[in-house]
């Protein structure tokens, strides 16, 4: 291995110049989680390694009139203890709650879960179901963007040379919302999503579906927001049929490869009824507030 | 030739400094530069928590953690966790009386993140101990016994 260096800058400006000097040779390194096996396993061989913890709000969670923002680099633990998060965005939660051991979840975060690019990172459709905004920080200054534009292929992401996500922003919830992350996996703890639905939606006073998003994971190059999904739902009760037609709405959106955990058919047919389950404990959440 | 970085951190209570590589884990230099060998190393990988150390409190892997990330923090290995010289804490004591180890590898790295659970949780269920203890991984003993070992020291810490 070649020699690396290791920075921890305290400043946004002073992780971008560090960043845009290195170019593709830096990494960006928050809680570990996926870069210290990329570097055991020979992987990536980064020249330096540029630790983002101690960049001022990155590790923060704060509300403001019910809108949430949380760091990026904020640890999955803190995330799943946090009640007010919690409560309003259970589906998050549920998301985060599936990655890892408790110990890789006292160091990763969803800000590297994003950024990793893992068609199967498990809080990433939730995180895009939820309608989150990534707030990033680069040499070309502050921009935001919606978190489905991130990832733009298997280890892949939109960011430029330079470029890291700060925090992300939640918008405020409407009344009877409900969020709810599902994944099918051979075993309930320590694995990867053979497919995996975020779903959100929003119910008026008479439970009619007046908003609605569904991402799906694990079933193709990268998440999914499949429009035409939650489209089939937005205007119905949420009954039978209107859940058929989402299920199906999301089969025929999957594009996904045939692997160990799962062939290509197999994952196309599950996604209808993983999402199908996911929309009921959403729709079960949303009758409650 | 790699610049070395000077770290102080606290293991256990007690201060030290040493030199590692900016890309070294901090499991490789409890071992290999502190000599606290208690803290044993599966996969390097995250995924068997032999590893396991609480880190300013938190559980986590450290063959996850860089060594120069530990500056200034605070370390808990299994070096540290019987009160005294001629005393085990109650989570080793039922591991030894119930058989709740064979060979014994991945035993530190259990006992630490117990210890963790039945800070947060001082009566959990089973599934909350197979939950919580899924990121360590036990090839002899098929779980049985560590659950129990666990119940049985959670039930004695609670009587106090």
């Amino acid at each position: 291995m070649d020699d690396v260096r290791y920075e921890a800058p305290e400043s946004p400006d002073a992780a971008i110049s560090l960043l845009a000097e290195a170019g593709s040779s830096a990494r960006v390194f928050a809680g570990g989680t996926d870069v210290m096996v990329q570097i055991h396993a020979e992987l990536i061989d980064p020249g330096v390694i540029v630790d983002i913890k101690k960049v001022p709000g990155i590790m923060d969670i704060s509300e403001s009139d019910g809108a949430y923002t949380f760091g990026a680099a904020t640890p999955g633990m803190v995330l799943m203890a946090h009640e007010g998060l919690s409560s309003t965005w259970p589906g998050i939660i549920d998301g985060v709650a599936l990655i890892g051991s408790i110990q890789v979840k006292g160091r990763a975060s969803i800000g590297g879960n994003v950024c990793n690019g893992s068609p199967a990172a498990d809080s990433t459709p939730t995180m895009i179901a939820a309608n989150a905004v990534c707030n990033i920080v680069g040499p070309n200054g502050e921009r935001t963007a919606p978190v489905e534009d991130i990832v733009t292929g298997p280890g892949k992401t939109s960011l430029v040379d330079g470029e890291f996500i700060l925090s992300f922003s939640l918008p405020k919830r409407p009344a009877h919302s409900g969020d709810a992350y599902l994944r099918l996996t051979p075993r309930t703890e320590m694995d990867i999503a053979v497919v995996g639905a975020g779903v959100n939606i929003t119910l008026d006073d008479d439970g009619t579906c007046t908003a609605a998003r569904i991402s799906l994971g694990a079933v193709a190059p990268t998440p999914l927001l499949v429009a035409e999904a939650a489209d089939a739902l937005i205007g119905t009760k949420v009954d039978d049929a209107a859940l058929t037609k989402m299920g199906e709405a999301c089969s025929a959106a999957c594009n996904p490869i045939s692997d160990k955990r799962g062939t290509k058919e197999y994952r196309i047919k599950t996604a209808a009824v993983i999402a199908r389950r996911a929309v009921e404990i959403a729709l079960e959440r949303a009758r409650e507030n | 030739m790699t610049k070395r970085s000077h770290i102080s951190l606290s293991v256990n209570g007690d201060e030290y400094e040493t030199l590692c590589e900016p890309d070294q884990s901090l499991v490789d230099v409890l071992r290999n530069e502190l000599e606290l060998t208690g803290t044993k190393e599966g996969c390097s990988t995250g995924d068997c928590g032999a590893c396991s150390i609480r880190l300013d409190g938190d559980l986590v892997c450290s063959c996850l953690v860089l060594a120069v990330e530990a500056e200034g923090k605070e370390i808990e290995t299994i070096e540290g966790m019987a009160p005294k010289s001629d005393e085990l804490h109650p989570l080793q004591r039922h591991f030894l009386e119930i058989n709740g180890l064979q060979c014994g590898i991945c035993t530190p790295g259990i006992l630490i993140a117990a210890k963790a659970l039945l800070e947060k949780n001082s009566d959990p269920t089973e599934t909350e101990i197979r939950f919580w203890l899924a990121g360590n991984l036990c090839r002899c003993t098929g779980y049985d016994k560590i659950i129990r070992s666990v119940q049985a020291a959670a039930e004695e810490m609670r009587k106090g």
